[in-house]
């Protein structure tokens, strides 16, 4: 091997071209260019796109980090309980993520699969007192507080405001004062009550609830 | 390598001038390379502690999520990610680069000549790191695992990288004619596999993203690759470079370096896909991957092989040699943690330890067990000699060594275990989910120790390297190690005598 540099460069660079076509130019070309489809009952477009509001929200999702204890992927029954903890009625697909933007697929499990959170409990109240502070809805969870997404203002003369949130006991606001989230929270919530990814009737949700032997049971 | 060959030796004095002239070589490559070499080594251990410290708040907060709770900027979230690049960009890339580039010089005999472009490159590297953690900090993260620096960051890296690359260029081309040896195979191509990678996938995920569906492929192309075709070969050069000079014998077999080469070149850069197994991908793009995975076992056994017949025989160096051990230390865990991938890309495997604790055990055998330590060990071997100067204590080597390869089995240990626990919890339906939290408690805190022992060691080590720096009087004194040399085959480690 003397001075054959530019062959060990040539080899090396061409075994990576290799799998750069096959991982990276494959996928872009194969699982980048979905369109939506009409839903077969309603005619609506889906999977939808986010609102302005929810849009906001997945960036306020993005920036605290919520992807690396949550994932957004249901797997089939198959090898895996997702479908017996209620993370979804069907598996994902490629397709259901086409309009986020940002795929917040996730790696790690600390805490629930987050697919479709707006399904399984939808109710905003609950969110934002989990968001505050977990341990009021959920004793013992591990998940952060993001009381920083709240602000403390004083009650004001026409009582406490509609979005103030109902905190008792030793997380009670001091005397004359309420807690109220910010636009950030509530943008969040909105995001999160928009995660229905497996709600979707699209092409290929028939074929991933044949996966899922519970649901193929509801199914007969 | 050169070793000079005991059979081409003519007469006596011919070989001791021989032997004269390469040691003036040595020494005007190592003092080209005290400026720029040093600047990168020097950054990255502040960007190790930097990174170390941060983790141990992420760490903490996993098991007292009170833990200070209310600042944005110190959320789980966001301290989590700082602690990822700090230590992926801040500290591994970084002296990487440095020593990546010193073995370069070393081997192609050429001294570094770039010293402005190159002076330029680190601080351009150091900024743009700086720039990236503050925006993670503030909440401008991309959101895309690996690659959350926003995008105003990576401007400063891709300059900085250029100029890197060109320094090696330089070397390789000027380089004296013979052999090239496998550690600058590896080493050149890490420094055209690094940039390709970053930005292909920063092109593809953030300035001009592709569709959601069709990015985490890219994404964990990268993210497994940045380990695999970055850090990992930069590792494998160091082993292969420093292993042979301080036991004073070449590499056992030529012939398997290079199938080691090829084989990690042509298999490694197909993995990735595997960290999507059951995802919402189609079977043959993750069955790729699978089988890379498992075809890794071919470079990691012949590398394995070539390491511990070189040792072979010379295990009492680790006795003395403060660079073998940490070296050997690597060595080895590279091989385990090889196989332990591998495995863990088998479908019926990667089940239970998919997206738990187990995987963030393995990722930290890889990054720190294999490459950190690797790199500890080349930081040892290679100050003095680009300082002309010996480590003012063997106590603080010793306060590095042992809370650190400590630290890490208890990391390693405990959580891979309390993440077989959190698999099969999972895996188990009717377990609620509060309860796998439960379980996986007393593991979480452990990790906390472990990473504290990490820690500690990591100060004891900036500490030494800034007494180092400063204090003038070891000048050229004999070799810090931890005990007597006992061996007569081994050369010392000092700077007059590599
Ligand atoms: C340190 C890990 C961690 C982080 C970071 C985290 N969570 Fe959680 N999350 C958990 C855990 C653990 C649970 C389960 C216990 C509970 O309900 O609190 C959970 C539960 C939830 C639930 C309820 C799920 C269900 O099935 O009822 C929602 C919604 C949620 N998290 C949203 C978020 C959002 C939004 C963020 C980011 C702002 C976030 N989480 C960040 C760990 C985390």
């Amino acid at each position: 091997m003397k001075g054959r540099f530019r062959f060990i460069f040539i080899g090396f660079m061409l075994t990576f071209l290799a799998a750069w076509i096959g991982l990276v130019v494959l996928p872009v070309w194969g699982l980048g260019n979905f369109k939506q489809t009409p839903d077969p009952k309603t005619g609506e477009m889906i999977p939808p796109e986010f609102t302005a509001l929810e849009e906001r929200g997945r960036d306020v999702y993005i920036a605290n980090g919520c992807i690396y204890c949550h994932t957004q992927q249901v797997h089939s029954a198959r090898n895996r309980t997702d479908i017996v903890r209620g993370w979804g009625k069907r598996r994902t697909v490629a397709r259901d993520y086409m309009n986020h933007g940002v795929a917040q697929l996730g790696s790690m499990r600390t805490g629930p699969d987050l697919s479709n959170i707006g399904v399984r409990n939808p109710s905003e109240t609950w969110q934002l007192l989990h968001l505050y502070d977990p341990q009021i809805t959920s004793p013992g969870s591990i998940m952060p507080p993001f009381r920083y997404l709240f602000t403390e203002q004083p009650i004001g003369s026409d009582g406490t405001s509609a979005d103030a949130i109902n905190l008792s006991g030793e997380n009670a606001p001091r005397e004359g004062m309420e807690i109220v989230p910010t636009e950030k929270a509530k943008a969040l919530v909105a995001y999160l009550q928009a995660l229905k990814l497996s709600e979707y009737e699209i092409p290929e949700a028939a074929a991933a609830r044949i996966d899922s032997k519970i649901i193929d049971s509801e199914i007969k | 390598m050169s070793t000079p060959d005991p059979a081409a030796s003519e007469d006596i004095e011919s070989e001791e001038a021989q032997r004269e002239r390469s040691l003036q070589e040595r020494l005007k490559v190592d003092r080209a390379a005290r400026w720029p070499v040093g600047i990168f080594i020097a950054s990255s251990i502040g960007w190790l502690v930097f990174g170390s410290l941060i983790a141990l708040i992420a760490s903490i907060k996993l098991h007292d999520p009170e833990f200070v709770a209310d600042n944005a900027w110190l959320t789980f979230g966001r301290v989590r990610t700082v602690h990822l690049n700090a230590v992926a960009y801040g500290w591994l890339s970084t002296v990487a680069i440095g020593i990546g580039l010193w073995v370069l010089s070393r081997l192609c005999r050429v001294p570094i000549e770039d010293h402005r472009s190159l002076a330029l490159a680190a601080i351009l590297w150091n900024v743009g790191n700086g720039v990236g953690i503050w925006g993670i900090f503030r909440g401008d993260s991309t959101g895309v695992e690996w690659l959350e620096y926003p995008t105003y960051a990576a401007p400063f890296l891709l300059v900085s990288f250029t100029f890197v690359i060109l320094t090696a260029v330089n070397l390789i081309r000027k380089r004296k004619p013979g052999h090239i040896y496998i550690s600058q195979w590896y080493i050149m191509a890490a420094f055209f596999w690094f940039p390709a990678l970053y930005f292909t996938a920063h092109g593809l995920l953030i300035l001009a993203p592709v569709q959601a569906p069709a990015q985490p492929p890219i994404n964990w192309w990268f993210a497994h690759n940045a380990l695999g075709l970055w850090f990992t070969p930069v590792g494998l050069g160091t082993i292969y470079y420093l292993v042979p000079k301080i036991i004073g014998r070449p590499i056992h077999s030529y012939y398997l370096s290079i199938i080691g080469f090829w084989s990690l070149a042509f298999f490694y850069a197909w993995n990735g896909m595997h960290h999507l197994i059951g995802g919402p991908y189609p079977a043959f793009l993750i069955t790729a991957s699978v089988v890379a995975s498992v075809m890794m076992f071919l470079p990691v056994i012949t590398v394995a092989i070539n390491h511990q017949l070189t040792m072979f025989g010379h295990f009492k160096a680790l006795i003395y040699s403060p660079t073998l051990r940490f070296v050997i230390f690597g060595a080895m865990s590279y091989i385990l943690v090889s196989f332990q991938g591998s495995l863990m890309a088998i479908r019926s495997i990667n089940n239970l330890t998919h997206f738990t604790h187990y995987t963030v055990a393995h990722s930290h055998l890889g990054a720190y067990a294999f490459a950190s330590m690797v790199f500890f060990g080349g930081i040892y071997y290679i100050m003095p000699r680009i300082l002309e100067r010996e480590w003012p204590s063997r106590w603080l080597i010793r306060l590095h060594f042992w809370p650190c390869a400590i630290g890490i089995i208890i990391y390693f240990v405990m959580l891979s275990w309390g993440g077989i626990l959190q698999g099969i919890a999972m895996n188990r339906g009717e377990m609620p989910f509060m309860e796998i939290i439960k379980t996986t408690m007393p593991y979480l805190k452990w990790r906390s120790i472990g990473g504290t022992l990490m820690t500690i060691g990591h100060i004891a080590f900036m500490a030494s390297f800034i007494w180092m720096v400063i204090d003038r009087r070891k000048q050229g004194s004999e070799p810090t190690l931890f005990a007597k040399r006992t061996t007569q085959d081994t050369p010392a480690t000092n700077a007059s005598d590599s």
